[in-house]
Order: structure tokens, then sequence, then C-alpha cells
């Protein structure tokens, strides 16, 4: 793994008054996958945003590639060109087709060609088992599908880093495997991503590290086999204990029959 | 001669005389549209502005023109617009300011309504791809608005050919007040010409319409 791609320094959010996140820290390497954790209202997809610019940060700076990631910064979109971002709710154009949705960007926000954006397009649709829907209209996509697409349409302009905002909430789950395998395999190929999610087998199975985060700050970091097994902060087990559950109703009737 | 009433239709220029009346209607309505949706787009920005003060003027232009029945406004501008101020208004371009007035009021509110219904996740979206502002509203939001808005505004306007009706009360001659003068003026030589000259009007109206109507249909599945 490389050199820091990505640098957040007492980053500060607030809203309304409220302060979401409070003085944050975190570096992320090149080719580094970092699963963000923690209880809802944590600042996770608050986080996430402030990287793409898409909340207006109150203090501190996030660097990417030594390049100041802020609303207002003149070269922000070509900043944001280099951050690939899956929403929770796939955010598909709805009048546009799958082909259309892919490439619109990179046409018109990168005046790349046309031949060459649309080759590009079909290849990855196809990585992603979506050959044949190119002139498909998301409308007529499950919620799996509409999901490999939206990631295909972040991946097409080529960032240099990938957030998952809880890409696989809005899923039945029959489909969250098929959204996450890509993920994996993006992962392999040495892509740099940043992951929030409530999947807690596939954090373990695709974090380089596990950064848990609680009241707007890391409150612990450590790689996913530590934080599984032997989380230290107490905060952290708390949470982790409440993805188990234990055949309560059970012990009670074998306890009464004694 | 008491022959069947529909003859009365084909009685010296009559039919002539109610096509000449469908044309005042429909061209007072095409002007007020034409004028009204360019407007009402700019109101309907305007209606969007995050400023209380533009917020408080137009909600009072919307809910003033709302609240007043259009008869009202014709005659506030014909009868009493002209005569305070002393202008010259003749009575059809009286009728073209009060249904452009009325037409902006309304397509403004249509145009409002259209763009807050575009999620903000939209925009976020398209921003996290590297499009700024003006390629955003070009790209994804306006086409998606007028997807939404053509509909909306087809109804409007055949909403506008209808009241136009209105406007016989400030003298003008269109469809109704035609076929009125040649009721009155065959009286007593036919006696049930009432039913087939208004049973003509409405579907001279039913045509006029329908076409519009079928037209914003078929957008409409279009695009869904």
């Amino acid at each position: 793994m490389g050199q820091n791609i990505l640098e957040i320094v007492d980053l500060v959010k607030k809203y309304d008054g409220e302060t979401i996140l409070n003085g944050l820290n975190l570096q992320i390497r090149k080719g580094e996958v970092v699963v963000v954790l923690g209880p809802s209202g944590c600042g996770k997809s608050t986080l996430l945003r402030c990287m793409n610019a898409l909340e207006s940060i109150q203090g501190g700076q996030i660097l990417l590639e030594g390049m100041r990631v802020e609303k207002n910064a003149k070269n922000i979109t070509l900043i944001r060109q280099k951050i690939g971002m899956v929403f929770q709710s796939y955010e598909l154009f709805p009048h546009k087709t799958i082909l259309e949705n892919i490439t619109l960007a990179p046409l018109h926000v990168q005046k790349r060609s046309q031949s060459q954006v649309q080759e590009e397009a079909c290849t990855l649709l196809k990585r992603v088992g979506l050959s044949g829907k190119e002139n498909a209209y998301p409308r007529q996509l499950s919620g799996g599908q509409k999901q490999r697409v939206a990631i295909v349409r972040a991946l097409c302009m080529h960032p240099e880093i990938m957030l998952f905002d809880e890409v696989t909430a809005a899923l039945d789950p029959e489909m969250v495997r098929e959204v996450l395998d890509v993920i994996l395999e993006l992962a392999n190929e040495g892509m740099t991503m940043v992951i929030v999610t409530h999947e807690m087998q596939f954090a373990r199975a695709v974090a380089d590290r596990v950064v848990f985060l609680e009241g707007g700050r890391i409150v612990e970091e450590s790689d996913p086999e530590t934080f599984f097994t032997h989380p230290s902060s107490d905060r952290a087990k708390a949470f982790l204990q409440t993805f188990e559950f234990h055949k309560e109703r059970q012990n009670h009737a074998e306890k009464q029959s004694t | 001669m008491q022959d069947l009433g529909i003859s009365i239709l084909f009685r010296g220029s009559n039919f002539i005389r109610l096509l000449g009346g469908l044309w005042v209607t429909v061209r007072i309505s095409l002007l007020a549209a034409g004028l009204s949706v360019p407007l009402g787009i700019l109101f309907g920005l305007f209606l969007n502005i995050r400023n209380p003060v533009t917020k408080v003027i137009g909600r009072i232009y919307l809910d003033f023109i709302r609240i007043m029945p259009q008869l009202v406004l014709l005659f506030i501008v014909f009868f009493g617009a002209t005569r305070a101020f002393g202008w010259n208004l003749s009575n059809e371009l009286s009728a073209v300011l009060v249904f452009t007035l009325w037409g902006t009021a309304e397509m403004g509110d249509l145009v409002r309504g259209a763009l807050i219904s575009i999620p903000k996740q939209q925009y976020e979206s398209a921003q996290a791809l590297g499009f700024d502002t003006l390629q955003t509203y070009r790209f994804i939001i306006i086409p998606q608005t007028l997807r939404r808005l053509i509909p909306l505004t087809i109804n409007l306007v055949t909403r506008m050919i209808k009241t136009t009706s209105l406007v016989v009360l400030i003298g003008i001659v269109e469809m109704m007040k035609v076929g009125q003068q040649i009721i009155d003026a065959n009286r007593f030589e036919y006696p049930t010409a009432a039913l087939w000259i208004y049973g003509v009007i409405f579907l001279l109206y039913f045509f006029t319409c329908w076409p519009i109507s079928r037209f914003a249909k078929w957008l409409e599945r279009k695009w869904n």
C-alpha cells in the first residue's frame, strides 16, 4: 500500500448548531479499503459526504492528493471527478437509459470521446453481469441491478477513490450479495475505498482497516480481525453485541424444566 | 320551412361564422398561453428564490389571481382600469392581458411545484459526478422538470381555451356569442336551433381541446 491519498485533519462539521463531527482525523492510503462503522447518528454518512464536499465543513480540512476538498473551492468539480460516490438510494437519472446514465458525465464533464466511453461502459456493465441492459431505463431494473449500475457509473469516471454510503441498506436481502460481490472484486483489484455499511460479515471480509465512529469522533481503529474479535473500547463492544442474538427463550425453557 | 333543425347550420354563412367565432376564442387563448408559458417559467423561478421578500411578493400575486374569479378580473381591467388610468384597451387586448396575468400565476405555480418535486439527491449525484451547477440544470434537472411540466402545461392551455367563453361578457364576439346571434335571429323559423347550435359549439370545443389532451397523454406515456 502506497502513500496517503486522502487526509482528514481536525474535521469539524456542525449542523443547525449541533456538532456532528468533532475534530476527526483520518488518513487513507492508496489501495486501502477502510470500513467505517458506528451506531446510527454517529456521523458516518456525514463524514463520507464531507469527503466529497457535498457538505460544507466548519473546521479542519480534507486533502485529496494535497488539494483541498471544499464546497466552494474553484476546482471542486475537478476534485469530485477523482472521487466516485455511490449512494444508498442509487440516484440514477430516471430520464436517461442505463448507458446514458453511465456515459453522461464522462462525455460532458470529462469531454471524452463517445465511442471510447461507450465501449468502456459496455465492458463494465458486462463485468457486473448487466450486459444487454444498456438501453433499459432505471425503473425497469431491480434495486440490486440499479446499485450495480450506480457503481459502474462512478467507475467510468476513473476515480482515484470510491465512497460507498450504505449502498445495500435499501436493498432486499437477496440482492445484497450481488452488490457486495462487485465491491469485493473492486477491493481485490486494488481500488481505494471508504465504505460505510451495516453488513458486518462483509465489513470483516473486505476491510483492510476498520474505523469505529461515535459522537463525531473515531473511538477505535484497527484491523478487522482485531476489531471483530477483541474490540478494545467498551463502545465498540456494545455496538458489536447488538448484532448478536442468543437463544434466550430456549434457555429459559430448559431452566424451567429442571 | 319546418325540416330538420340541423339545416340551420348550412343557411347563409352560419357555419363559417361559428368557425370565425372559434378563431377568436383560439386566438385569445393562444396569445395568452404563448405569453403565459415563458412568463410563468420566469415567475416559477422567482417563486423558488429563497428570500422572504420575493416569497411574500410571489405569494400575494399568486393568491390574488387565484382568489379572484376570472370574470371579476376581466371587469376590473376592461371597465375599471381603462377608466381609472385612461388606458385605451380594446376588449380583446384586455382579455389577453387578463388571461396572461392568470396564466402566468398558474404556470408559475406549476413550475415551482415541478422544480421542488425533483429530489435533492438528484442534484447531489450529479455534483458527485463532477457536474457544475449549470451542467446539473442542463442535463439532469431541466429535462426532468420539463417531463413533469408539459402535460400540466397542456392541461392549463385547454382550461384557458374553455375559460375564454367568459369574454363574451366584455363584448367580444367569440363562438358562444355567434351561436347566440344565430339562435336569436332564427328563433321562429328554427325553434330547435339552440340544441343544434350549442351541440355544434360543444363539438367544436371538444375537437379543439381533445387533440391537445391526447397529445399530453401521449407525452406522459412516452416519458413514464
